[in-house]
């Protein structure tokens, strides 16, 4: 156990760094002016896909534990999970501010008027009770509700490959690899869940004889 | 015939900055020794042609050019939309390589009394080619200001005799995927086709363009030869053309077939008909920089004056 705590301390911060390499990369690029002829458009697709990415990887976390047994990498999770929370809030402010320019109304209409951007709001908003829960101290006191809570991921996953399948013009080959991954994601949960669901009702006809 | 004095010629007879600048070069390398450079700037009398080394001679100035500052050369041929070639904006410019745009050949037919074809290089020579400084408002909300350089689109039709059936005139991009690997994967339903009613196409500030800042078209801007009509978003504006067909009927047009909710056959540039996706309202100008507001979007990208008799009595919210 001593020796798994030593790798995670090790680990942690080298995945940190990983995390944060995307925008450190982007603002790279602003700085020597690489960011191309529209800037602001490489900002948001590149905030936005990292943020899906995140997410993605997430939600591999579990299926990856089961399928090798390596428990360790469960203490990422959560890292993994702020930082998806962290580029789709990264890529919500150039929206805001570099897009709009805190045009409120013109906001309200894009969301009124356009599902992927509907979709995209209903994804962060939902994102945001997550990453506050995200603490130990939450944990503990939302005790087995934590769980219940944090299901919530499912929804903001699908709602953000919806939000990317929408916004497509007509190349849908990119949306269609994330909504791949997530249908293969959420699909290698079943099998377990149906498991456990019938270990749950022996477990009670067990107890009832 | 009348002096001016120099306040009162308006900059648009004026040969442009970066033009002239570029006939200085050009004319001390032809100095340096470049001999046949040097044949192909002095054997045209009014007409144009290509050196070369892809600059063309004798660009006449145009009245319809705005005086708005240049979008960028590396802007205009980094920044692209044109799905043949990819379908990132940077891509085209990657693949622009494999399109080899001569020798290339034009073809005319349907509703006219003598259809065939012509060279690239005889548009070349027997159109005198203008300098045309357009903006470009891409769906996308967007745009740019591009010196094209080209010919009235009218002047070509004319050559083929349209008969009293041609209502309006449909154009097609090479299919040959071997030049535009983006042709391999059905993104969009290829050839590329696009039209026009035949008023829009034989208005003067239509053109056929044949190269910018210039030059010979890069092949990423739609070489050799793509249409402008500054009044209608970009997808209009089909590239490396080589068919035109007059037609009776409204012809087929690639993105409005698609999604004809989202792309209309006019594709007018209208603030008050968005995109489902997009407000029109308003559109970024690249080379702006990321903190630069966004510029109003104009009816008709501001050629209303030029154009907006075309579409008197009509509904442009239904027929946008
Ligand atoms: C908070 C509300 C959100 C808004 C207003 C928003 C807005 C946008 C906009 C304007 C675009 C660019 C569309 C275009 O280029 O046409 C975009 C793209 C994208 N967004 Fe969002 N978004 C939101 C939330 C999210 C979330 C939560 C995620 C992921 C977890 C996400 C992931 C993406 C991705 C992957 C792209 C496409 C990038 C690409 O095409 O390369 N967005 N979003």
């Amino acid at each position: 156990m001593s020796s798994g705590q030593d790798r995670t301390r090790l680990l942690k911060p080298l995945l940190f760094a990983l995390c944060l390499l995307p925008l450190l990369l982007l603002v790279g690029r602003g700085i020597i002016g690489s960011l191309g002829p529209n800037p602001v458009e490489v900002l948001t697709h590149e905030t936005g896909n990292w943020a899906l990415r995140l997410l993605l990887l997430t939600l591999a976390v579990t299926p990856v534990r089961r399928l090798t047994g390596q428990v360790l990498i469960l203490r990422f999770r959560r890292m993994l999970g702020l930082f998806a929370f962290f580029y789709a809030a990264l890529h919500l402010l150039i929206y805001l501010w570099l897009d709009q320019f805190w045009g409120w109304s013109e906001i309200a209409e894009d969301v009124l008027r356009r599902p992927y951007i509907l979709v995209g709001w209903l994804a962060f908003v939902l994102m945001m009770p997550l990453a506050i829960t995200s603490t130990q101290s939450w944990m503990r006191r939302l005790g087995r509700r934590w769980k219940q809570l944090h299901r919530i991921v499912y929804a903001i996953a699908i709602l953000a490959v919806l939000h990317v399948l929408w916004l497509v013009k007509a190349d849908l080959m990119e949306p269609a690899i994330y909504a791949l991954i997530l249908a293969l994601l959420l699909a290698m949960r079943v099998p377990w869940a149906w498991l456990s669901m019938r270990m749950r009702r022996l477990g009670s006809v067990a107890r009832e004889r | 015939m009348l002096i001016k004095k120099p306040h009162e010629i308006p900059p648009s007879e004026i040969t442009p900055r970066h033009i002239w600048e570029r006939r200085r070069d050009f004319l001390k390398v032809s100095a340096a020794g470049l001999g046949l450079a040097a044949t192909a700037a002095f054997t045209g009398t009014g007409l144009a042609r290509a050196s070369a080394t892809g600059i063309i001679e004798h660009i006449q100035p145009s009245p319809y050019s705005t005086d708005e500052p240049l979008t960028s050369l590396e802007d205009i041929t980094s920044y692209n939309n044109f799905y043949e070639l990819g379908t990132d904006k940077s891509d085209p410019k990657a693949n622009a390589k494999f399109l080899r745009p001569r020798p290339w050949t034009l073809k005319v037919d349907g509703e006219c009394a003598a259809p065939g074809e012509i060279g690239v290089e005889d548009i070349l020579a027997l159109y005198t080619q203008e300098e045309r400084i357009y903006r470009l408002r891409c769906v996308e909300a967007w745009a740019m200001v591009v010196p094209w350089v080209g010919f009235p689109l009218g002047d070509l039709l004319k050559r083929f005799e349209p008969t009293a059936n041609a209502k309006y005139v449909a154009f097609e991009t090479l299919f040959d995927p071997e030049q535009m690997p983006g042709q391999r994967r059905k993104v969009l339903e290829w050839p590329y086709r696009e039209g026009l009613r035949m008023d829009e196409a034989m208005h003067p500030l239509t053109i056929l363009s044949t190269g910018l800042y210039g030059e010979l078209l890069p092949n990423q801007n739609g070489a050799p030869l793509r249409l402008v009509v500054p009044w209608k978003y970009g997808f209009k504006s089909i590239k490396s053309i080589v068919r035109i067909s007059f037609t009776e009927t409204e012809p087929h047009a690639t993105w409005n077939r698609m999604q004809p909710n989202e792309y209309g056959f006019y594709a007018n540039v209208n603030p008050e008909v968005n995109h489902p996706r997009w407000s029109q309202r308003s559109h970024r100008m690249i080379g702006d920089g990321w903190l630069a507001k966004k510029h109003p979007t104009l009816l008709f990208n501001g050629y209303a004056d030029q154009v907006a008799h075309l579409y008197a009595g009509m509904d442009l919210n239904r027929f946008f």
